[in-house]
């Protein structure tokens, strides 16, 4: 157990199965990003997220891109502790690295790579010490689009549309309401505001950014 | 020095109900595709059955993360008992496989309520009943999920069992044709839907028989 600093009650790093274990988990998370929206269009997939980074309630980061791209076909959107989700990039980072790297024309597509965020979360969940991020997946492979979930303890699934965070309470039922197939480009950008606005008015969002994949430009923002 | 509680659990209940029925030569499995956490639903399309070999389906609720592992878990021991012994594994060897790997995990268990249906190597049907550790029993019929005690105590209604303790031994599958249980299941789970919040949005049915396996869907309320 390290202790810098002496407190009166010597509480020492937080440990989740009894003082032997000599080694930290994540508890609780300290710098963190709030939900992420995502839908199926016409062409691909549509995502957005804000910009923002808080420190508890005070707004710590307000330039954090919460959404990366994957390869050559995903875009990873990701809520909660930014840390962890850096970790997940580097996670990420090695298996695209390898992938590249046997050089046979193929490239891990949505699924491969949600497939493989589901195990190492699932594995971090049972070893207790979780990455505490939901993250979202999605993108187009072969003109196949795809878009997934998966939450902190390791739950995942595909859906038309994902939200995470309060959008899966304020985002959602707008989308299940509103969502139809083969939406154009235009309106699954007005949806996508139609959401974040609602966001910005009862979870106090900031701006956001938007950003879209399909299976001909690839990702862009 | 106060240990520190825990503010997260490896656990969530993502509800859902599963029914299945022996006959006397088809299985009828079925299960709702909601998935849920809290008071949201996630998803309303996720199937919860999982074909693990020609005769046995499994059909599974509780936490999902943990029912996708076993899912996974399972699937890969079939792989290898077929590339060991030639062969498909029959349904009470897969109900064996089941009991013994949810054992396994007994200190840190598997979260997934499960249903096993399938038939046997005679071509009766057969299921098999488990909770989360492992415990398992040949029956007749079975549910299990958040459904299962709305759903469970109509099915003894009529679907009455013999008590496998009578001499002759009396069979354990219904005498109700296919059709027949298939109605009963597309009952059970509009009831259960009506009253339990985590049941409901569509209902998957697979029938296994002689001829093979068969699929039927019915929408059930969103609500």
């Amino acid at each position: 157990m390290a202790t810098t600093m002496v407190k009166e009650n010597n509480s020492g790093p937080a440990q989740l199965l009894g003082p032997e274990s000599a080694f930290e988990r994540t508890l609780y998370p300290y710098v963190t990003g709030t939900s992420v929206v995502a839908l199926k269009y016409k062409d691909g997939i549509l995502m957005a997220a804000d910009m923002a980074a808080s420190y508890g309630s005070t707004l710590r980061y307000k330039s954090v891109e919460r959404m990366k791209s994957i390869g050559k076909h995903s875009l990873l959107g990701a809520s909660g502790e930014i840390s962890d989700f850096q970790e997940i990039l580097r996670y990420l980072d090695e298996l695209i690295l390898y992938d590249n790297m046997w050089d046979d024309g193929n490239s891990l597509g949505p699924k491969e790579v949600h497939s493989y965020l589901t195990r190492v979360m699932y594995n971090r969940r049972n070893k207790f010490n979780p990455l505490w991020n939901s993250l979202v997946l999605g993108g187009v492979k072969n003109g196949q689009k795809y878009l997934g979930m998966v939450s902190m303890i390791g739950v995942n699934f595909e859906d038309n549309h994902v939200a995470t965070g309060f959008g899966n309470h304020l985002a959602r039922p707008i989308l299940r309401d509103e969502w139809h197939e083969n939406l154009s480009f235009e309106d699954g950008v007005k949806l996508l505001e139609k959401c974040m606005r609602v966001l910005l008015y009862r979870d106090r969002l900031l701006w956001f950014e938007l950003n879209s994949i399909d299976s001909v430009n690839g990702p862009l923002v | 020095m106060t240990k520190q509680q825990a503010n997260w659990s490896p656990y969530d209940n993502n509800g859902g109900s599963c029914v299945a029925i022996a006959g006397a030569d088809y299985c009828v499995i079925a299960a709702d595709t909601r998935m849920s956490t809290g008071y949201s639903i996630l998803t309303r399309e996720y199937s919860k059955i999982c074909k693990l070999a020609d005769k046995s389906v499994m059909a599974s609720s509780g936490f999902q993360a943990d029912v996708k592992a076993l899912q996974k878990h399972l699937a890969a021991r079939h792989l290898i008992y077929q590339h060991q012994h030639n062969k498909q594994m029959s349904c009470p060897a897969m109900a064996q496989l089941l009991s013994n790997t949810l054992y396994y995990k007994r200190f840190f268990p598997y979260y997934a309520f499960n249903v096993l249906g399938g038939l046997d190597s005679e071509g009766k049907g057969c299921v098999y009943t488990y909770d989360a550790v492992g415990s398992y029993e040949r029956v007749g019929y079975s549910a299990q999920g958040s459904g299962s005690t709305l759903i469970m105590p109509f099915l003894d209604n009529q679907l009455k069992s013999p008590s496998p303790l009578l001499l002759p031994a009396q069979d354990a599958v219904t005498p109700l044709s296919e059709l027949e249980a298939v109605d009963l299941v597309k009952t059970v789970f509009a009831s259960a839907t009506e009253r339990d919040i985590y049941t409901g949005d569509k209902l998957e049915i697979v029938i296994l028989n002689a001829d093979g396996i068969r699929h039927e869907y019915m929408e059930l309320r969103k609500d």
